[in-house]
């Protein structure tokens, strides 16, 4: 326990009658790349501006470093923000934005001269020290936010979208930037963001947010192979979807009825603990676990379902593959471009979508 | 002019074009500021007839005149209220225009309405109101006689106090409005940066908002200071004998000792002092800021 950042008591914000932040208890450790992830509403942002200080929960706990911020202003946390909009002081130079901080905490002059150098050197901003922000790119201007926070040495850098501003190919440079700055200074980051692929990316830990509850705490690995949550499963990464109800458990097994009376109403799963049977299900499967074999052909699988190649999309390093294969039922595949870009398959192909037991998670239905 | 290129003349068509759009401007520009300011220039030079006519004989007397002591004094005292006036604005304008401008958008729009109300009744009027209220037996001093607070009422009206009460009153809203546009424009997030960085109040206010404000605190320094600087009906009628304003000055030349051509001296140097003033402020303030900008 002495090696939490953040520890986070069952805090509860209400925005009006809406309840913004609902019982969210969760910690972050120390030196952590920590991302709380979700879709615009759920909560994130004020939980965020709790963390910072800006708001006040409404009951609940935020410890930082094990000291209790209840009363704490913003001015007086051992925290940084970096704002989503960066919100560098227009009339500041570079070096006069990043120094603002050490300044306000009276640090001597010849210190401050030395700490603002040696962060601008760390986000390769060294010559730019007397431009003024607007003269700078959506890039520089994003790192100038980082070295600001950077430069105080706080206990936590909480960044609210941090990435959301700049454009695809800055995005991912300064995604690769953000995490090896992170390595080198060892602060502990709490990033806010709505982008999922960003996320996994960046964090070592993240916390999925829905309606103001926590849907899952884990590693990035965790959430995408283990959702806890059906929400979960349809926010990170894409995931094929069979529903029905979870018959017959037996051995950590089952089967699954399919409701669609299309289908063969026999899929073997892999039953998760404490999955009641009779209960309605729902089964994930990510599009890169799947296999296409020819039709009524292949090496027999645990599971097979005909269908039938709607669309093929070629990206480079893989064709996705969209095959129908019941009325209601499509499904993505993703299968790696190994023939030097000539087309796995053909659109109208007959084709057994097939998977073993053990890629697909069954998760109860929400 | 003979060998000018085909592209040199579509330039200067362009050109002739620019200066016949800009004519309607211009001739309106010259037939009310330049115009009246010339007549008054060329009569600044002139001399008063013995009836108070003008006599055209170019002179320097009256701006030699001016350098009389008196004339001094008076100007000194409405460089001084005038400056006073000001400075009051800011301190009170300030803080109601940051209160207006962080309010819900409706309710601005409320507290604007209230602050221009004033506007719709005749200022000389108003100066009555306040006449009525700051004499000897007036409600202010009848009011605090009543509960107590002094024992014989105090002296306000005619007095230099008085003159800037009237001042303030009257052109708090120019400087209110032009410090809500500020203040309204500043991002609301700045603020919360120099928050989250360790800044106390007053730090916020004096790094960060007067800054970012600063465009709005000078135009409205500006639009209070110069007509506090000319004002004549205030000081006459809150101010008596002894607060005389240059404006009161002028008025008194041009109406009463009919001398228009001192008069009319006395408004230039004003205007001089002004324009002279001003220029050199945006002058600096651009070059600060290009040096700025540049390095």
């Amino acid at each position: 326990m002495a090696d939490l950042s953040i520890d986070i008591r069952a805090l509860v914000k209400r925005h009006g009658a809406t309840l913004a932040v609902d019982h969210i208890t969760l910690d972050v450790r120390r030196g952590e790349f920590f991302s709380i992830l979700g879709p615009s509403g759920a909560g994130k942002t004020s939980l965020l501006r709790m963390l910072a200080g800006f708001e006040t929960p409404d009951s609940g706990e935020i410890l930082i470093d094990g000291r209790s911020m209840a009363g704490v202003p913003p001015n007086r946390r051992p925290v940084n923000l970096v704002f989503q909009s960066y919100a560098l002081f227009p009339h500041l130079s570079v070096a006069g934005n990043v120094a603002f901080g050490l300044e306000m905490k009276r640090v001597p002059q010849a210190e401050i001269g030395a700490r603002v150098a040696a962060a601008l050197e760390l986000v390769q901003l060294g010559g730019k020290r007397d431009r003024m922000p607007g003269q700078l790119s959506g890039g520089e201007q994003q790192r100038v936010a980082l070295a600001r926070a950077l430069v105080n040495r706080p206990a936590v850098v909480l960044l609210d979208e941090p990435l959301a501003a700049l454009d695809q190919q800055l995005r991912r440079q300064m995604q690769a930037e953000l995490k090896s700055i992170q390595a080198q200074v060892g602060v502990t980051f709490v990033c806010v963001t709505h982008h999922q692929e960003e996320a996994l990316a960046l964090s070592d830990r993240l916390a999925v947010m829905h309606q103001g509850r926590v849907a899952q705490i884990g590693r990035p690995q965790d959430l995408y192979e283990s959702p806890a949550t059906h929400f979960v499963a349809q926010f990170i990464g894409l995931s094929n979807e069979l529903r029905g109800t979870v018959a017959e458990p037996q051995a950590g097994q089952a089967t699954l009825v399919c409701a669609d009376p299309a289908l063969p109403n026999r899929i073997r799963v892999a039953l998760p603990a404490g999955f009641r049977a009779g209960g309605a299900g729902v089964l994930i499967l990510r599009p890169e676990r799947v296999q296409l074999a020819p039709h009524a052909g292949g090496a027999a699988p645990d599971n097979a379902l005909p269908g039938t190649v709607e669309t093929l999309r070629y990206i480079g390093s893989e064709w996705h593959c969209v095959v129908r294969i019941a009325g209601g039922i499509a499904w993505t595949v993703h299968l790696p471009n190994r023939m030097t870009g000539a087309p796995p398959w053909t659109v109208g192909d007959r084709v057994s979508v097939q998977w073993n037991m053990a890629d697909g998670v069954v998760l109860p239905l929400s | 002019m003979m060998s000018e290129s085909p592209a040199h003349n579509t330039d200067g068509e362009a050109r002739a074009a620019a200066y016949w759009l800009l004519a309607p401007g211009l001739c309106w520009t010259a037939l009310f500021c330049v115009l009246p300011m010339a007549v008054i220039l060329l009569v600044s030079f002139a001399t008063r007839g013995t009836y108070g006519g003008i006599v055209w004989d170019f002179s320097l007397e009256n701006y030699g005149d001016l350098l009389h002591l008196l004339y001094g004094r008076i100007f000194g005292q409405s460089l001084l209220l005038a400056a006073l006036t000001t400075i009051l604005c800011l301190v009170m304008g300030f803080p109601l225009a940051y209160y207006i401008a962080r309010l819900p958008p409706r309710r601005q729009a409320v507290w604007l309405v209230l602050v221009m109300v004033p506007f719709w009744t005749n200022f000389l009027v108003r100066t009555y109101a306040w006449i009525f209220i700051l004499r000897t037996e007036g409600l202010l001093n009848t009011v605090l006689v009543k509960l107590g607070l002094i024992s014989a009422p105090i002296e306000i009206l005619y007095t230099n106090a008085a003159v800037v009460l009237g001042l303030v009153y009257g052109y708090l809203p120019f400087m209110v409005l032009p410090l809500y546009a500020a203040i309204e424009r500043v991002d609301r997030s700045l603020i919360e940066a120099a928050w989250d960085l360790y800044a106390d109040r007053w730090p916020v206010f004096w790094r960060v908002l007067v800054p970012l404000t600063k465009p709005g605190i000078v135009a409205g320094c500006l639009l209070v200071f110069i007509p506090s600087l000319g004002a004549f009906v205030t000081p006459d009628l809150l101010g008596g004998a002894r607060s005389m304003m240059v404006g009161n000055l002028i008025q008194h030349e041009y109406l009463i000792a009919r001398d228009w051509p001192l008069g009319s001296a006395l408004s230039i140097v004003v205007l001089t002092l002004v324009t002279g003033a001003m220029s050199w402020y945006f002058r600096a303030h651009s070059a600060a800021d290009r040096a700025r900008r540049a390095s």
